[in-house]
């Protein structure tokens, strides 16, 4: 049979998805612009005999989910970015205590308050560590709706898979976006992680903490938490070329710059320029590899294309280390670049006319 | 041989970091005591918190999780709503609970959870060295207090009192463990707060004044007089609020 297209916005797909994924357990707090996704989790979560619960507030919320994750069910919590701040404290504690779950970051203009546009400026945030101490995590970034069901049941299996958070990263505009969507069949929800705190029953006790008071013990346990990231980098890193074959210039973009940028990418080849896009789907792992090898083969340009200050940017210049010219475009504060925008870059770099 | 005393099952056989005479030890027995009694040691998940009794989790033969500090209520509610046939109790300080962690606590209780916290108050910061709490008394000297509390440092409140007033708590009640006769109590209390969880009333929470003679710098004998004293005449002792007869006999919804 073939998989049912449905209409819906990127918020309620997620939540939907997360479902599917066999996650029962939801802690939220609103946050524009991502309410609907806590909304739609109260409306279905009962219906599939899971647990919606709307906490006092995102400090509460990690907290519970960390509680959650200890008790070895799968589940999941999202935000915005000024919740998302808040939700730092209860990450860090969860990949040191090397518990899995999924958190979600759908941004907004920042700093402070800032508004309820959307926006890229929380990628240092959450790409970067964010809460205190060496970690990492696997930070997921679609670009369409679809993308973000298939991203949302793929990021619970990862974090089973290493026990580490795996965030989410999207933004206003894609959790507002309504697109035809198909979803994969519901799966159940397993119940066999061996390290979960059930009650000690017919076992020894267990013991969930990220405390370790002896300097040894922590570098120890720090050592093991980077050979996992380590791992992920090998075996997690994400990407998608579009029409980078034979392009002089590449623009760099991820979520929804990326699909802004690729239908200037076509802008411009039908106007002759030889132009693709890179697109890293985890921005954490970043896909250094496929552009080293852009490079290597003769790519001279970059264009990186944010809905921020140019914080990806870094990366960009890291994996193409010196060997083509890296520019930067970017809109912020909640200002998203139209197609014509980032054709009038592309056009301006090679030389065409604007 | 009929042994006539030893350790609780639920009692892990290790020594404790906690200072000589300081009351951690005598609160973690009796939680142990009414884990064995009430057979509960192979359904329960304890939540430590950040203070002297982050290490809880050491002392217990039952699962346990050590929360960031003031959480261990959401961490707590986390756990239960995930499996509720659980027995979860959180084992906080009063910096934990009445300070940093004072809306999570609050909450839980207004939600009803159906967990049970203790506070172990000794009125002042142990593990970080001895700074004012929020259950500081006027006066008192601690490092961030070095003249006494004062009026611009707030005034102590009361955490039981605070919390039975939530419509979701079930029972809620203040005790001290400086002398026998009121550790006996203080079993009393925390066994009715457990039951209270087991019959699914709500929140339950047992405030038990304890001592810290390393902080403040006194003997044991003299600090547990100060429980007995100042702390006592501040934080009165009793039940707050328990319904638990009243929904036992189904007098309540
Ligand atoms: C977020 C955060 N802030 C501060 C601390 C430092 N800290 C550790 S223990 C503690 C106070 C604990 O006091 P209390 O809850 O009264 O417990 P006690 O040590 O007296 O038993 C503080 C502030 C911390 N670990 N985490
Ligand atoms: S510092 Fe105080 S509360 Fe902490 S273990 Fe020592 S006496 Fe007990």
């Amino acid at each position: 049979m073939e998989p049912m297209m449905t209409m819906m916005k990127g918020n309620e797909a997620l939540g939907e998805a997360a479902i599917r994924a066999g996650c029962r357990f939801f802690f939220g707090y609103p946050i524009t612009p991502q309410s609907e996704l806590p909304a739609y989790m109260a409306r279905r979560m009962p219906e599939v005999g899971g647990t919606f619960l709307q906490a006092e507030s995102e400090l509460a919320a990690v907290n519970m989910l960390l509680g959650a994750s200890a008790a070895g069910v799968r589940a999941m919590t999202s935000s915005s970015s000024p919740g998302f701040s808040l939700k730092q404290e209860g990450i860090s504690y969860m990949i040191g205590s090397q518990l899995p779950c999924v958190v979600v970051n759908i941004m907004r203009g920042g700093p402070g308050l800032g508004n309820i546009q959307p926006s890229q400026a929380d990628y240092f945030q959450v790409v970067k560590g964010g809460g205190h101490g060496d970690y990492r995590m696997i930070t997921l970034a679609p670009s369409t709706v679809q993308e973000l069901v298939d991203l949302t049941m793929l990021a619970f299996d990862l974090a089973d898979a290493y026990r580490n958070p795996v965030a989410l990263l999207g933004d206003g505009l894609l959790g507002q976006t309504m697109e035809p969507v198909s979803f994969p069949p519901m799966r159940e929800p397993a119940d066999d992680k061996d390290w979960a705190l059930t009650g000690a029953r017919g076992r020894a006790k267990r013991v969930i903490t990220s405390l370790e008071l002896n300097p040894e013990g922590l570098e120890a346990l720090n050592l093991k938490l980077q050979a996992k990231f380590a791992a992920m980098e090998a075996k997690e890193t994400r990407w998608e070329e579009y029409r980078c074959d034979d392009a002089e210039l590449v623009v760099v973009a991820y979520g929804t710059s990326a699909r802004i940028a690729r239908a200037a990418v076509d802008a411009a080849r039908s106007t002759g320029l030889k132009v693709g896009l890179y697109r890293p789907i985890t921005v954490w792992p970043f896909p250094h590899e496929g552009l080293a090898r852009l490079a290597d083969r003769g790519v001279r340009q970059f264009l990186d294309v944010e809905m921020s200050s140019g914080q990806m940017v870094e990366d960009v210049k890291l994996a193409v280390l010196g060997r083509a010219r890296v520019d930067f475009y970017g809109r912020l504060g909640g200002m998203v670049p139209t197609p014509r925008e980032i054709l009038s870059e592309i056009q301006k770099l090679m030389g065409g006319e604007a | 041989m009929k042994l006539l005393a030893g350790m609780p099952q639920a009692m892990s056989p290790v020594v404790t970091h906690y200072c000589p005479g300081c009351s951690h030890g005598v609160l973690h027995r009796i939680v142990a005591e009414l884990i064995d009694e009430l057979n509960l040691r192979e359904r329960t998940v304890g939540v430590a918190s950040v203070g002297c009794s982050v290490l809880a989790y050491n002392y217990f033969e039952t699962d346990f999780v050590q929360a960031p500090h003031g959480r261990a209520p959401a961490v707590a509610t986390g756990i239960k709503r995930a499996r509720p046939e659980l027995f979860v109790f959180t084992y906080q300080g009063d910096g934990d609970m009445a300070a940093i962690g004072t809306s999570e606590i609050i909450h839980a209780a207004a939600r009803g959870e159906k967990i049970t916290a203790i506070m172990y108050n000794n009125t002042i910061y142990g593990m970080t060295g001895g700074q004012m709490s929020p259950t500081t008394l006027m006066g008192a000297v601690t490092a961030t207090t070095p003249y006494g509390r004062r009026e611009e440092n707030g005034q102590p409140y009361r955490m039981a009192e605070l919390l039975a007033q939530m419509p979701g708590s079930a029972y809620v009640a203040r005790t001290h463990v400086a002398d026998v006769a009121n550790i006996v109590k203080t079993k009393r209390a925390i066994k009715k707060a457990f039951e209270a969880q087991l019959n699914g009333l709500g929140f339950s929470m047992v405030e038990v004044l304890g001592n810290c003679p390393t902080n403040w710098g006194v003997t044991p004998a003299e600090a547990n007089r100060y429980v007995l004293g100042d702390m006592v005449a501040y934080f009165p002792l009793g039940e707050f609020k328990d319904v638990t007869k009243e929904v036992l006999a189904g007098v309540r919804p």
